[in-house]
């Protein structure tokens, strides 16, 4: 037990603390808020927003950051439903994941290779990206409904009634865990956000992670706009545009550094799953849009400054 | 100033010229190809669309001077055109309130950024993150539904001309890099904003105000978003609380400014780059309109310009001989 204690870090353990309150509080509202159904609805929610923080955090980890999230997932939900227009529905899931590989390769190139900033080259892939996708739509009037594997995969729920998406997220979740802290792509990873040129100097294909990492984020983003898409029975433009923000403030929310280095999954989930719920919550309270945004933003700065505070600067 | 002086000088504002230089290529191009060519409309229409992009880029400018970023100018923009809408019209005397309260809302809102960075020791983009969704919250609130209006004599005379001659927008923009840019720079804090940007511990251990000086940095952006916001209004007389135009100026100024010649990381560049930056900005969309792209290939085209230019720092990479270089 105090093997356990000891592994779970401050933030991510605040982090926790306040989805417990957040529940509680709900829960004087109305009793509903701790039925099963409820939360097993959340964590189908929280699941697509999972899948795109744990690409996200991989290149936060880094100490870079992926801008191009919003179109990768819209050309993983558009790409996917077009391609079963195009070729029969088994193609669709892997070629909507194979286009969101190809921009974060892209991104990787130009991150490693050129050294261009990640927030100003993954800015130009975005914009691309919503470029090829208003021309595909425009230009080719490709299918755009979701085929009935994304549908099911999103929407069903076949094992003791928990939605099939939570367990790709699960799956996806498990094999990030193991990958940070069992190979040495992992350890190369924190290496990189601590210190690039040592890590570089220490004999390290530093490109090569770096491009693997914005690849898996690429397709993570995908896997959400295929997953979305089959939730909302159609790829749509823009459909990725409300994920970036949430997704940036779940993983910095669960502890992990925006300068890289530090961070643990665990405390991705735990931000996910705050993220979500906090909106949930202030939708069933039919709380406008503009005191939600208010509330969201406050409750970000508040967490942050319980414990995301930096050092103070002494030479 | 002697000849090697000169030499530094012109290195270090590379950046600014090839901006200026491309930006003088391209409006040429633009006028060249223009139906009506050099009128005072056309010179007057793009230039009341460039100067909002020009404001909000400089407010950037501050921020990303310092080594930080921030994302929530494009939200203060939207905040103080919502407010200017519900408060600059009626006399004379309520119309200068409402222009002072809308300035000092925007400078407010940049302050609550600084501090929190400052003094909670946050990180900017973070911070800015959630106050750009408290920003876009309270935008909301004064606006549920685009309205308002705004004093029509005095949103003419800004979005028109001085004589018939020169837009009052552009003069706008001038006074402000004369008035507030340039007076900063050479200030202490400002010369101190460089100092934070490039080296935080040195400037710390030689005695600069590096807090004060981010302060000032954050505060300044957020006037200049809100002077950006109220331009806003005088352009299309109303307010209206839209989180994709916060979205996009906030991703074009950053755009704009890395366009203008300033250091994403940090310590090199200037406001007035960032100008230029957006001025290019603006004239390939202009560029588009007047070669006849056909619609659907234009966000194709834009997105690839953006992505060209901001790969053109990337020359720097081959030059480099020690590798080890490439990690600062």
């Amino acid at each position: 037990m105090a093997a356990l204690v000891k592994h779970i870090d401050r933030p991510v353990a605040i982090a926790f603390g306040f989805i417990v309150l957040l529940l509680l509080a709900g829960s004087l509202y109305s009793s509903s808020f701790l039925s099963a159904n409820y939360l097993l609805q959340q964590l189908q929610v929280a699941a697509f927003l999972g899948l795109i923080a744990s690409g996200v955090m991989l290149v936060i980890l880094l100490g870079h950051i992926d801008l191009s999230i919003p179109w990768l997932v819209t050309v993983g939900g558009m790409m996917s439903t077009a391609a079963a227009g195009w070729w029969g529905p088994e193609w669709a899931i892997p070629f909507g994941v194979f286009c969101g590989l190809v921009f974060g390769i892209v991104n990787g190139l130009g991150v490693a290779i050129l050294r261009v900033p990640s927030m100003i080259f993954t800015l130009g892939i975005n914009a691309v990206a919503q470029g090829i996708m208003v021309l595909h739509t425009g230009g080719f009037a490709p299918q755009d409904h979701a085929t009935d594997l994304m549908h099911w995969l999103a929407v069903e729920r076949v094992i003791l009634g928990i939605p099939n998406a939570v367990f790709i997220w699960a799956a996806l979740g498990i094999a990030i865990v193991v990958m940070l802290k069992r190979t040495p792509l992992g350890r190369y990873i924190y290496a990189i956000g601590n210190q690039e040129g040592a890590t570089c100097l220490s004999g390290v294909n530093t490109k090569l992670v770096i491009i693997s990492c914005f690849a898996i984020s690429g397709m993570c983003s995908a896997l959400a706009g295929v997953l979305l898409a089959g939730y909302s029975s159609k790829g749509y433009q823009a459909m990725g545009d409300p994920y970036l923000l949430p997704a940036i403030a779940a993983v910095v929310l669960g502890g992990t550094h925006i300068l890289g280095g530090r961070g643990s999954y665990l405390g991705t989930i735990a931000g996910v799953i705050l993220i979500s719920l906090l909106a949930s919550i202030l939708s069933v309270m039919q709380m406008p849009e503009a005191g939600r945004q208010i509330i969201y933003g406050c409750v970000i700065i508040g967490m942050l400054l319980v414990y995301g505070r930096g050092q103070k600067v002494l030479g | 100033m002697s000849l090697a002086d000169l030499k530094l000088r012109l290195a270090q504002s590379q950046g600014l010229i090839i901006a200026v230089v491309v930006f003088v290529l391209m409006f040429t191009l633009y006028i060249a190809n223009h139906p009506a060519g050099l009128t005072v409309p056309v010179v007057t229409t793009a230039a009341n669309k460039a100067v909002l992009l020009a404001l909000v880029s400089m407010a950037q400018t501050l921020p990303v001077l310092t080594g930080g970023l921030d994302l929530s100018v494009g939200m203060v923009f939207v905040m103080t055109n919502c407010l200017a809408s519900t408060l600059v019209s009626g006399s004379p005397l309520e119309v200068a309130l409402g222009i002072v309260v809308v300035l000092l809302a925007g400078a407010a809102a940049g302050f609550v950024n600084g501090a929190i960075v400052v003094y909670g020791r946050l990180q900017p983009i973070i911070t800015t993150l959630a106050t750009g969704a408290v920003y876009y919250g309270i935008a909301l609130l004064l606006r549920p539904v685009p309205g308002g209006e705004v004093q029509e004599d005095l949103a003419d005379f800004m979005t028109w001309t001085v004589f018939d001659t020169v837009p009052t927008s552009l003069l706008l923009l001038l006074a402000v890099v004369l008035l507030v840019w340039l007076p900063f720079r050479n200030s202490v804090v400002g010369r101190g904003c460089y100092a934070v940007g490039s080296a935080e511990g040195a400037a710390y251990m030689s005695g600069l105000p590096v807090g004060r000086s981010r302060l000032a940095a954050f505060t300044l952006s957020g006037l200049l978003a809100g002077i950006a916001g109220l331009m806003l209004t005088f352009v299309t007389f109303s307010g209206e609380a839209s989180a994709p135009i916060g979205g996009t100026y906030t991703l074009n100024s950053i755009a704009a400014v890395v366009i203008g010649g300033t250091s994403l990381y940090g310590g090199a560049g200037g406001a007035i780059g960032s100008i230029f930056g957006a001025f290019i900005l603006r004239t390939i969309d202009d560029l588009l309109f007047v070669f006849d792209l056909p619609p659907l290939w234009q966000p194709l085209f834009q997105g690839v310009v953006l992505l060209g230019a901001v790969s053109l720092g990337a020359a720097r990479v081959f030059r480099i001989r020690n590798r080890l270089e490439l990690f600062n």
